[in-house]
């Protein structure tokens, strides 16, 4: 839809021909540069974090038997694997409502494409434009009976703001000051989150930390469509406030080949992407695609064995599969878009610390944003990318050490 | 600080006062600067002082006590002044055929109804020459930028088309001493006030001449010299901003108000409510200006809101509220004028919703056909449009004709796709933008981060894309 909104605006550019008095377009405003040899945008089509036949896809242990055995797959990006799992959401289960702003016509990414037009609008609809009040609305919903199902749309994560209070003074706590007679945990809460190259201030932060230092909320994200369809499903039927951020690049970029049934994933459950020996690289989200970049690179070119961990569940995470990866490894790197300070990379470093202390033969690492804003031009230098990732960031630390082992 | 006792009192909410005497240790422990001060605090004796209650529309002076005599056949009390006691059980209904009048000074065809506007459109003629021309070339600017963005040369923009009306047309009647507080949609705001074309477009190519040094998505503008506050993508943030602003040019005594725009999407969230709500209790000579154009992104006013409009609330939270017909720059222009006088003079702030109708799509991410029909969209270009009306205004007077019509248009066309091409080639900003102006001095933190980045840059030279960058790798310098 968007390829032909495009074109055709395009074709009415030619027409009016008003450019082109001036040269052609120099430059994007987001490339990356000629000569890289690491910095180059992952191959979403290549990556081997997404499923690409049906055949790798049914082979996913994580999957329900019956689909393994007799499953069918579709093709679907990110958007449609979201607004697979809310049509199962809806049609399994009908006290489960989804609104938010913009969310009757499809939403502005598209993810509840039709939905309006299967299950109606008393349960699929457009609120007021006011953060606070869906999620407020989305909690009386699902407080007010504890089979009511009330999936929230926030447009974007840096507009979750205004909902903050009611998030953590509500959401959270619900359940305990009510004694589990009242809680709220049929509410879940999308947002689309991290970078897209040109989001700048406002559409491009990774507000996970915030939500990740609430007891009480579990916060999710998905790193494509076959992971979302499934842990999206959890999340909705999960009865504790979720919040499921989807990292907003993806919508388009990430292409698999999804089980056309619905399943759920667990939450609260690390996968481990690529097995390795030398280091244990623990990210989420977008930046995974970079890891494996830089996992590659480095066993290219270090011969260092990395072991790729997707958290999935960034809260309550899974300490024992970390645990036991960097008790394996002995060196751990921790990859996300927030900035460093505060962050969730600290938490987790300070729980390996805590619990791998001895097993660890480096110091935890972080690669992050830099504690600033995302400024729109300076996105490729703020985004944790190939390099950073592959130089580990920290010279004077992970990077060192390894290097060090392995040149001994 | 040590304040002298009274003031320290007078600076309490009412309700304290009468605790202070009852509880001195209060008073020393929280209400006092210094135990020493508290030692002076008066003890008037108990229910010597009866506080009258009082009520008051916020402006100074207008305060007077109210008092309920006993029998009384109404309810006198601050916050229902005179409300009649009835028997009559109803409850008060909206009613959808008595909404709001829209106040108009000229019709669709730039004609004037009457002369109670009380304008003297021939000493005004300059400054309409100056509107008109402010409204075209936002709309040029627009439709180049736009054409921009499709070509991959910039990342993103908000058209103003149909709103040009509502921004140029308040712009006129405001002052460099009003603050102006925008959303995004109001552009002719800064180029009525003399924001330059390559302001503007440096500004969505984010190079180094750009005010904001390319750190901000295009159209979010900013402007020291023109009064104009860095715009904001989260909506109606900048509502309580301009509260407080105004309380500032009042607490100053300065003959000057606040001003922000918003619309009615945004207008839902709680920030409206915050920022009407402490504007008027606080008596801020602040402006609220409401574009309703009929859609947030492709939510239609029907699901955002089901009284009167956004005009209806004014009244609600007492403060001064008028509606008029967003294209009709002139009745835009007057009821501006109006509420700057009455925020001025009376110091207290004023709604105005302004109706339109937002022809364009929402921004260069939408594509509004898929939530709203093409003839929608053709109808209302084809009844209104705040360029043309004012145009035919003009034309009425004999001030304005088809070539000084065509001349202004290829005069501005041809300098906009000049500054694109200078502002095009500029460099952007240094690469240690990305950490100035967070704080007002970098932490140390900060400091080492620019230097790892540095360091970086400098081993992975090829990996980078640092050359468009002003001063390239060096430019990541942390000034001490
Ligand atoms: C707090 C917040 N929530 C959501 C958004 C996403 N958003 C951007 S513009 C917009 C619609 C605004 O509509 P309106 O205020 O009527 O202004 P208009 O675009 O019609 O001029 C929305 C929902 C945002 N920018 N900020
Ligand atoms: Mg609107």
């Amino acid at each position: 839809m968007r390829r032909k909104a495009i074109s055709s605006l395009l074709s009415r550019v030619h027409r009016h021909g008003q450019l082109s008095a001036i040269a052609p377009a120099p430059r994007l405003y987001s490339t990356h540069p000629p000569n890289a040899k690491l910095n180059l945008p992952p191959q979403f089509n290549k990556t081997a974090y997404l499923s690409h036949t049906a055949a790798t896809t049914l082979a996913n242990p994580e999957l329900p038997a019956e689909i393994r055995d007799t499953g069918s797959t579709t093709r679907l990006n990110l958007y449609q694997a979201v607004n697979s799992a809310l049509s199962t959401a809806l049609s399994t289960d009908d006290r489960a409502i989804l609104f938010g702003e913009d969310v009757a016509f499809g939403g502005v990414f598209r993810c509840s494409t039709n939905l309006m037009d299967k299950f109606g609008s008393n349960r699929v609809f457009n609120t007021p434009l006011n953060e606070l009040g869906i999620i407020g609305f989305g909690i009386g919903y699902a407080s007010h009976n504890p089979a009511n199902t009330a999936i929230a749309e926030i447009q974007f994560g840096d507009y979750v703001f205004p909902a903050f209070d009611q998030i953590v003074n509500e959401a959270a706590k619900y359940r305990y000051r009510g004694a589990s007679d009242f809680h709220c945990g049929g509410l879940t809460i999308r947002m689309p989150v991290m970078g897209v190259g040109h989001g700048a201030l406002y559409h491009s932060q990774s507000p996970e930390a915030y939500f990740s230092h609430v007891p009480g909320l579990k916060v999710v994200v998905p790193r494509g469509p076959l992971q979302a369809k499934g842990l999206l499903l959890s999340s909705i039927r999960d009865r504790n406030p979720v919040i499921f951020m989807e990292p907003k690049i993806l919508y388009r970029a990430a292409v698999e080949e999804v089980p056309t049934d619905a399943y759920t994933i667990p939450l609260g459950k690390a996968e481990i992407l690529t097995p390795g020996t030398d280091i244990t690289i623990i990210s989420y989200g977008t930046p995974l695609y970079t890891v494996e970049l830089a996992a590659k690179a480095a066993q290219e070119t270090l011969g260092v064995s990395v072991e790729v961990i997707d958290l999935r569940t960034v809260y309550p995470w899974d300490k024992e599969t970390v645990f036991a990866s960097v008790k394996k490894t002995g060196r751990c790197l921790i990859v996300h878009e927030a900035p460093r300070g505060g962050g969730v990379g600290g938490e987790i470093a300070a729980s390996i610390q805590e619990e791998c202390f001895l097993s660890l033969e480096a110091p935890v690492g972080r690669v992050t944003g830099w504690d600033v804003h995302m400024g729109l031009i300076f996105e490729q230098f703020n985004v944790p990318d190939v390099v950073s990732k592959w130089n580990f960031r920290a010279p004077e630390t992970t990077c060192v050490y390894l290097c060090a082992d392995i040149s001994s | 600080m040590s304040l002298s006792a009274p003031l320290r009192r007078s600076l309490l909410p009412r309700s304290y006062r009468s605790i202070v005497p009852r509880y001195p240790c209060l008073t020393r422990r929280c209400l006092s600067s210094s135990a020493a001060a508290a030692a002076e605090a008066p003890r008037e004796p108990e229910g010597t002082k009866e506080v009258p209650m009082t009520v008051g529309d916020g402006g100074p002076g207008t305060s007077r006590p109210v008092k309920q005599r006993p029998g009384s056949d109404r309810l006198v009390f601050p916050g229902a002044v005179n409300s009649k006691f009835t028997n009559r059980l109803q409850f008060r209904k909206y009613d959808p055929e008595r909404a709001i009048d829209t106040y108009r000074v000229m019709d669709t065809e730039g004609k004037i109804f009457d002369e109670s506007h009380g304008l003297d459109f021939d000493k005004l003629k300059d400054q309409c020459l100056k509107m008109y021309r402010s409204m075209v070339s936002v709309s040029i600017m627009d439709q180049i930028m736009y054409d921009s963005q499709r070509q991959g040369r910039i990342s993103f923009y908000i058209v103003n088309a149909g709103e040009e009306g509502i921004a140029v047309g308040s712009a006129a009647a405001l002052t460099e001493e009003d603050a102006i507080y925008a959303q995004y949609r109001e552009a002719g705001v800064l180029m009525y006030r003399g924001y330059k074309m390559d302001e503007f477009i440096n500004q969505c190519f984010a190079n180094k001449k750009d005010h904001g040094k390319g750190r901000n998505m295009p159209i979010h503008y900013t402007s020291k010299s023109l009064n104009f506050h860095p715009i904001s993508s989260t909506l109606c943030t900048q509502l309580p901003h301009a509260s407080g602003a105004g309380y500032a040019l009042k607490m100053e005594g300065k003959q000057a108000c606040a001003v922000t725009y918003f619309g009615e999407g945004a207008a839902s969230e709680g920030d409206f409510h915050a920022a009407l709500n402490i504007a008027a209790t606080r008596g801020c000579p602040t402006i609220f200006i409401c574009r309703n154009n009929g859609y947030a992104i492709s939510t239609p006013t029907l699901d955002q809101y089901k009284g009167d409009g956004i005009a209806s609330r004014g009244l609600g939270y007492g403060i001064d509220t008028i509606r008029v017909d967003g294209n009709d720059t002139w009745a835009v222009y007057k009821v501006t004028k109006e509420a700057r006088e009455i925020a001025i003079a009376q110091q207290k702030p004023v709604l105005i919703e302004a109706m339109s109708y937002r022809v364009s799509h929402h921004s260069t991410s939408d594509d509004s056909f898929a939530y709203r029909a093409r003839v929608e969209v053709e109808d209302w270009k084809r009844r209104d449009n705040p360029i043309t009306r004012l145009r035919k205004f003009m034309e009425l007077r004999s001030w304005w004709d088809q070539d000084r019509d065509s001349q202004l248009r290829s005069q501005t066309k041809s300098e906009i796709l000049k500054t694109i091409n200078v502002a095009e080639r500029e460099k952007k900003p240094p690469i240690s933008s990305l950490w100035e102006d967070i704080y007002d001095v970098p932490t140390n933190d900060q400091r080492r981060q620019m230097e790892e980045l540095r360091d970086v840059l400098h081993r992975y030279p090829q990996e980078y894309d640092v050359a468009q960058y002003d001063g390239g790798e060096d430019g990541v310098v942390s000034k001490r």
